[in-house]
């Protein structure tokens, strides 16, 4: 067996990302360094300069305190936040932004305990963040020792692998190992454990080292008969949909996607993960699945014959309740981790692989079976869906009590930054809305979070985007609740020159608990009205300009136009804007949570009315 | 109930018990048995899991276990083509009245006694699942005091052996 080296972590960043870094990009092939005498610190930021980092994000404290020393002369570029949960989120929000791996360093205790909440959200949403924390001395290890806490316990059930270095020799390799592993295969986070006295204690650093990971063997290349068996269903089918997912964006596999379905003709729809994976204005997407999905996404997986089902996992929230979804669906499958393949649904064509591989090959076997004169016909499937597209279009009505439309204001701003920009958004209905508001036309322009659905996410994410494409406009799409959870960072941000603008979509409750409040629990608004408008506290604008931002407020909708065109204008400070909006608008389409997609409601009280007969 | 026996090889690493373990608690897969050791090769260590794939698809287990980033092999060893075996240690009330007779059971089980004591014998007994239960059937009317029992192991019949291969080489 080939061991792999650290050659293999010469790996893709997006095409822009490292143009637009000053420092050694990943993708160049790593530096030799000859032994030298150095701390276990000094071995850490080395390690670090050698696997090409060019950021970090993180706060000082006694645990990882010797590291600072050297990263201070480094020319790694570390960001002072002021929570640790923003250096983890910044981390993902680069990450996801650059395909770089993203960094985030702690000390322990508290610090690294911090960092749980982001290192969990990355897990689920298969994001490559290392982050490294400072432990306690290796002789008070067990000891409850003054900020003690077993991180690595603590996130074994939310990394993709931890470590816990024990011997100051190991810190080159385990570095090396955990990039490797973070990026490779299905990403996700991986933590470094590192104790005072082995970052204090003298050591040799040499570069590369030999990664040591036996068991860790990710199968890229799917099986050729598989792909074989796929491609003969996708022709023979009559209702085809490509169900595609995150894992898309994750293999850079895009360009491939998009060819695929031009190839075939294959309707597309893309979940929350891979907004942007293929372009909302191309005629074949059908938008987004799932919970607030679109009608004619639900209905064509609900009446498919065939779902290729790409980087994506049968998510709850896209599938609703299992036992009624897309009941006459063969399942063709593919994904890079195997666990997922037949996790919730039952696959008739398992392909294990990278989907980039996965779908070259699929684009090759079909081109044979084109030639072959075997050619899906899908023109009465299209067509039904088109006939949907236009009879069940996303949309919104202007509130009749003559408040501002939150849908206006997030369909105004990605009109007016476009689809060049990048669009983060916290967790809740603004986070629906700027999915379904905004058209993502390409990849890597939507950051949030997906599986754990972490309110805060978005000021910290979008710092880490800007940080790693500076010369991109990006936007934090967030709520009054999610935004007085994380606003700390925009004090990182005007002071480290992140220019970041923010949409506090200002309804001033917990709209989504309050939607289902409104719903499902007679209109008894317990707890999910924040004052921010009654009380106007905080005061957004206020707020902004005490962290050194410039603050706007916005409440009505001739002055929206308006605002973000200011906002644009302004690049040397980070720019938050109060968009005062109606507390009783609501996120539509909607399944209910745990019922069919087939009970999809498109308004409320308002069920599509579906062509009964599957063509 | 639908039994099966894993045979899991891991990097002999701080930590990786708890790994494996962790994982079954989290994803709510049942264990019956487990039981870990060294190997010929001090490098790997050998974890024998009893799961019970009622409650969850033995696929999703095997599958999920091999994404830990230190187990480098699992094989399913079945009762037919492999040898499985558990230790018993039980403390039994002997005075002299039923002392013989004691022993005369732990004969018919190709048990030992391995400790006496004036109104106990402890019994050592190795054997599947099915012949320590039907021992302690047999020892239970003279009276349990104590037994304590080890998880299962088991190694294939045969020749062939699982701990060679290209992750073991690696290792």
């Amino acid at each position: 067996m080939s061991r792999p080296t650290p050659e293999t972590l010469a790996h893709r960043a997006h095409a822009f990302a490292a143009s637009s870094s000053a420092a050694t990009p990943a993708n160049q092939a790593a530096p030799v360094v000859a032994p030298t005498q150095v701390t276990g610190a000094g071995s850490l930021v080395k390690s670090l300069e050698a696997l090409g980092v060019d950021v970090a994000f993180g706060i000082p404290g006694g645990a990882i305190l010797p590291a600072y020393d050297p990263l201070y002369d480094s020319k790694v570029r570390h960001i002072l936040v002021r929570h640790e949960q923003g250096a983890g989120h910044a981390a993902t929000g680069y990450a996801q932004a650059t395909g770089k791996v993203g960094v985030c360093i702690a000390t322990s205790g508290p610090g690294a305990t911090n960092l749980v909440t982001p290192i969990a959200d990355a897990y689920m949403d298969s994001v490559p963040i290392v982050a490294i924390t400072g432990q306690v001395a290796r002789p008070y290890i067990g000891t409850d020792a003054f900020q003690e806490a077993d991180i690595q316990g603590i996130t074994l059930p939310i990394t993709k692998h931890n470590f816990l270095i024990q011997r100051p020799e190991d810190i080159p390799r385990v570095l090396a190992e955990a990039f490797h592993l973070a990026i490779t295969g299905r990403p996700g986070p991986v933590l470094v454990d590192i104790p005072k006295d082995v970052l204090q204690a003298q050591t040799t650093f040499s570069w590369p080292p030999t990664l040591e990971l036996p068991g860790y063997r990710p199968t890229l290349h799917p099986h050729g008969k598989q792909i074989r068996e796929a491609a003969r269903l996708m022709s023979a089918a009559r209702r085809p949909v490509l169900y595609v997912g995150g894992g898309v964006l994750k293999a850079h596999a895009t360009e491939g996607l998009r060819k695929l379905a031009e190839l075939t003709g294959i309707p597309v729809i893309t979940t929350l993960m891979a907004r942007g994976a293929f372009p909302d204005s191309h005629p074949q997407h059908m938008g987004m699945p799932g919970m607030h999905g679109s009608v004619t996404a639900n209905y064509a997986m609900q009446k498919s014959d065939l779902l290729v089902a790409l980087g994506a996992r049968f998510d709850d929230r896209v599938t609703g309740n299992l036992e009624s979804f897309a009941v006459g669906a063969k399942i063709v499958h593919a994904d890079i981790d195997p666990a997922e393949i037949g996790k919730n649904r039952a696959a008739d064509v398992p392909i294990v692989g990278d989907a980039r591989h996965v779908i070259d090959e699929l684009i090759t076997a079909i081109e044979a079976d084109q030639a072959a004169h075997r050619t899906g016909d899908y023109a009465a499937w299209r067509s039904t869906l088109e006939e949907l597209q236009v009879k069940y279009p996303l949309g919104y009505d202007e509130p009749d009590d003559g408040t501002l439309s939150p849908h206006y204001v997030i369909e105004r701003i990605g009109k007016i930054a476009g689809p060049d920009a990048v669009y983060a958004a916290g967790v809740g209905q603004h986070q629906m809305w700027a999915s379904q508001f905004i058209s993502y036309e390409k990849p890597y322009t939507w950051l949030n979070s997906g599986g754990a659905g972490t309110m805060g996410y978005a000021v910290p994410a979008a710092m880490g985007a800007k940080t790693g494409r500076p010369d991109t406009v990006v936007w934090a799409i967030d709520g009054d609740g999610c935004f007085q959870m994380t606003n700390q960072e925009l004090a990182t941000c005007a002071l480290e020159g992140i220019p970041i603008k923010v949409a506090v979509i200002n309804n001033g409750n917990l709209g989504m608990v309050r939607q289902w409040q409104t719903l499902f629990y007679e209109q008894r608004y317990s707890n999910t009205e924040l004052g921010t408008h009654k009380h106007r506290i905080p005061d957004f604008v206020k707020l902004a300009d005490a962290l050194g931002c410039v603050g706007l407020r916005c409440e009505t909708a001739a002055d929206v136009d308006r605002v973000i065109e200011e906002a644009m204008a302004i690049n040397d400070r980070p720019v938050v804007i109060d968009f005062v909006v109606g507390k009783d608008a609501m996120v539509w389409p909607m399944v209910p949570a745990g019922l069919s997609n087939d009970e999809i409601l498109f308004a409320r009280d308002m069920r599509p009315d579906f062509p009964d007969d599957a063509v | 109930m639908t039994k099966h026996t894993l045979s899991v090889l891991v990097e002999n690493k701080p930590g990786v018990l708890a790994r494996v373990s962790g994982l079954f608690s989290r994803r709510g897969f049942n264990i019956d048995s487990l039981a870990v050791g060294e190997t010929e090769h001090p490098e790997v260590s050998r974890i024998t899991i009893v799961v019970d794939a009622d409650s969850s698809p033995l696929e999703q287990v095997t599958k999920q276990l091999n994404k830990l980033v230190n187990v480098l092999k699992i094989v399913e060893l079945d009762a037919a083509s492999a040898v499985q075996r558990e230790l018993l240690l039980v403390k039994v009330r002997a005075d002299r009245t039923v002392r013989s007779q004691i022993l005369e059971t732990a004969n018919l089980f190709r048990a030992r006694v391995v400790d006496v004591a004036p109104d106990t014998l402890t019994i050592e007994a190795t054997g599947t699942a099915d012949k320590l239960d039907a021992l302690l059937r047999d020892l239970e009317p003279f009276g349990i005091k104590e037994m304590v029992q080890s998880g299962m192991v088991a190694i294939g019949r045969g020749s062939r052996s699982i701990t060679t291969g290209p992750a073991l080489r690696a290792a």
